[in-house]
């Protein structure tokens, strides 16, 4: 089968078989990452530029290793503080970029919908690193990449999604990948913190860690913004880590195999008690593993399905 | 002056309960004879007679909710160019709204806006004062000094008053000297940080949203205040179903309380924003399909008394920037009518009650001369093709800035001529 898509803008639109596609590609990856030799010809040529109009460090650095271990030349770039302070507009730093011939774009943004409207200006492929609190795709297919290799599958798993859900493109990311996929999705957060319409996004919801945590198979937790925790949505961390932080006892609820996830980077103490993220449970490390991975497959089928390989 | 005789015409008058089949004799810009009786008073000598057969006349149409650029950003709008896509709409008379920069809030500014229109376009125009100085909302502008100048309205335009004790003063003050007030109503704070009407449809975008309480409980406060003054007020676009509620109560307080609404929330609905298209990223947000319903229902019952535009003219560096960041607003003089019509042919309305919303009562809340063709009333008409089809281009439209929220829109029913004081100023060749 091939891959009908154009670019990665979101989950949604993507197929179950899609999906598959991509996790069974990302596997190979993964087997390429462990070698000695981990470089390849596939992407040699071609261009790759990760354009960052927020900063970040980790998603950043997991693109351009993808781009590099499959022979792409990668440039970075972090526009967030110099044309656009300029005034320039997002589509103008586009056409410029354009002008450059890249095969590939890598954006973030801090606003939902940006990358859409670049990917309509340039002719290359382009990947959402990341747009506002509307989707992290590749924070996704790791996560059920993740999942895949350590329950063997996805569908029919009971994942709970903890925390702020409202502005985490990481959650609705999620919730169309695991839906897609067959699994049962619930989230666990403040009302604050959700939503309007979340009950008919494809989750169950839970205002209480103990009922929502109760046989879950997977704890997906989201990181809390510090300018979000003082008043605005909860009154304080504490009481928010004694509600809706992760701990021994909440954990306990769960499925005594139930995997411990979170996309990083982690509030140790906010969200999640410090000895969870270390804990046995905890899958974080394999997560950030599986990310290189999945860039891989995502940006070698791209690449693949515009015929550029 | 000449004398024309337009006959072989249906013509449609809510402010005459007229819609019969006859002639319209134009003298000295004012309609000397209309209906069957101009028909069977037979043609005046030397008249110039223009066969309109198939043709609907009705009173030129006014919209009272007019954003233009000028003074200040001519690049998106001037008056000038305004009228000439009003005249293209069939809207003879507009009120334009004092947002510009400088903010219309002294006489000597309303003068500029009806001088500039004087010797720019054919249209009436009508600029509405700022109630406050600088849209500050604190301190009152000259009420007295504005109405006598000719200012059609006092209103604060896109803004809505926050401090309760200043629109009650406002409100008290306005109703000596006859002043309507309008306004709009979104609560800032409620509405902080939201891009659209508050929803699944926006949570899956990742947008937080507007909810419709952020429109009804700044409107409570004023149909209270309202009450309190005996005010003429004017809630100029309300968008959900609780909203008319509050109007229609009252009314049936008998208030002096009227509302308007734009037109593209009696035609568009949220879904319309796809993928994050700017163009209909709209002040009151598009609301559901079902809201939308219900606003009609609304409008055709008596409860909505006006409608409007809302014409915003908007260039790329204000609408093709990610969704957030861009402005809101949206085009309408052009295609307020023809999208309006859509309700007609979908049986929610009928001709003589959406003339009525479109001319007749926005003029007489307005205190326009205009709304009428009863004889003795300036010669003001819009003449339309009830059932021609067409498609609104892109690069067919007049304004200045292309933020339509009706690109490549198929309509039934077109204009066919606008006249004003007796003067044809458009004719769609």
């Amino acid at each position: 089968m091939s891959f009908p898509h154009r670019h990665l803008l979101g989950i949604k639109g993507l197929s179950e078989p899609d999906i598959f596609y991509l996790l069974d590609k990302a596997e190979e990856a993964v087997k390429l990452s462990l070698q000695r030799e981990k470089k390849t010809s596939t992407l040699r040529g071609l261009t790759q530029i990760n354009l960052f109009f927020e900063a970040s460090t980790r998603t950043q650095a997991s693109f351009e290793l993808a781009g590099k271990r499959l022979g792409a030349d990668v440039m970075n770039m972090s526009v967030g503080n110099s044309s656009v302070k300029k005034g320039e507009t997002l589509v103008d730093t586009a056409m410029t970029l354009n002008a450059m011939h890249p095969d590939m774009l890598v954006v973030r943004h801090s606003s939902a919908g940006a990358v859409a409207l670049l990917a309509q200006k340039v002719g290359c492929a382009v990947i959402n690193a990341g747009d506002g609190a509307h989707e992290h795709p590749t924070q996704a297919l790791l996560d059920a990449l993740t999942i895949r290799r350590m329950k063997g599958k996805v569908g029919r798993l009971t994942v709970a999604i903890c925390g702020d859900v409202l502005h985490s493109r990481v959650a609705r990311s999620n919730i169309l990948l695991l839906n897609a996929l067959g699994a049962r999705v619930r989230v666990i957060a403040p009302r604050t913190l959700l939503p309007t319409g979340i009950e008919h996004m494809g989750a169950e919801v839970y205002s209480s860690m103990k009922e929502g945590l109760k046989d879950a198979d997977v704890v997906m937790m989201l990181r809390l913004q510090r300018e979000r925790m003082e008043g605005a949505f909860v009154p304080s961390v504490r009481e928010y880590f004694r509600f809706f932080g992760l701990d021994a006892e909440k954990l306990s609820y769960a499925k005594d195999d139930a995997l411990v996830m979170h996309p990083g980077p982690m509030n140790r103490g906010v969200e999640i008690a410090s000895e969870i993220a270390d804990g046995p449970q905890s899958v974080i490390e394999q997560q950030v593993e599986m990310g290189v991975a999945v860039r891989m497959a995502v940006m070698e089928t791209l690449m693949l399905a515009s015929g550029r390989n | 002056m000449t004398t024309r005789v337009l006959e072989n015409l249906r013509i449609v008058d809510p402010s005459q309960q007229m819609d019969e089949t006859g002639s319209i004799i134009i003298e000295n810009g004012k309609i000397a004879a209309i209906g069957q009786n101009a028909a069977n008073q037979g043609t005046p000598e030397g008249a110039k007679v223009i066969n309109c057969k198939g043709q609907i006349a009705v009173p030129g149409l006014v919209d009272t909710r007019v954003f233009i650029g000028e003074p200040g950003s001519e690049y998106r709008e001037t008056i000038a160019s305004a009228g000439k896509a009003a005249a293209k709409g069939g809207i003879t008379s507009i009120v334009t709204m004092p947002d510009t920069n400088p903010v219309i809030d002294d006489v000597a500014l309303l003068q500029f806006i009806q001088r500039t229109a004087r010797d720019t376009t054919d249209i009436h125009v009508h600029p509405a004062s700022a109630m406050t100085k600088g849209l500050n909302g604190n301190e009152m502008t000259e009420f007295g000094l504005m109405m006598e100048a000719g200012a059609a309205c006092v209103t604060d335009g896109r803004k809505t008053l926050r401090n309760a004790a200043v629109i009650r003063r406002a409100m008290t003050y306005a109703r000596d000297f006859g002043a309507l007030v309008a306004c709009e109503t979104q609560d800032e704070d409620l509405a902080a940080g939201g891009m659209m009407n508050e929803g699944l449809l926006a949570s899956w975008l990742g947008f937080s949203g507007i909810p419709k309480e952020a429109e009804i409980i700044p409107l409570e406060r004023d149909v209270r205040l309202a009450e309190l003054t005996g005010a003429n007020y004017h809630a100029a676009k309300i968008s959900v179903p609780q909203s008319s509620k509050v109007i229609r109560r009252a009314k049936d307080k008998n208030l002096n309380v009227s509302a308007g609404i734009s037109i593209n929330n009696l035609t568009l609905n949220e879904v319309d924003i796809g993928e994050y298209r700017t163009f209909f990223k709209l002040s009151p947000p598009l609301r559901s399909e079902e809201e939308r319903l219900a606003m009609v229902e609304a409008l055709a019952d008596g409860t909505i008394d006006v409608i409007c535009s809302s014409h915003d003219p908007q260039d790329v560096d204000t609408k093709r920037l990610p969704f957030p960041h861009a402005a809101e607003g949206a085009i309408g003089l052009e295609t307020m009518f023809s999208a309006a019509l859509r309700l007609y042919h979908a049986d929610q309305i009928s001709l003589m009650r959406l003339i009525e919303v479109l001319s007749t009562k926005p003029a007489e809340l307005y205190g326009l001369n205009a709304g009428s063709l009863r004889v003795g009333a300036s010669a003001d008409i819009t003449l339309f093709d009830l059932e021609m089809p067409w498609v609104h281009y892109k690069d067919e439209i007049v304004s200045k800035s292309k933020n339509s929220a009706f690109e490549d829109a198929r309509f039934t029913g077109k204009v066919l001529a606008t006249i004003v004081s007796g003067q044809t100023i458009y004719s769609d060749e």
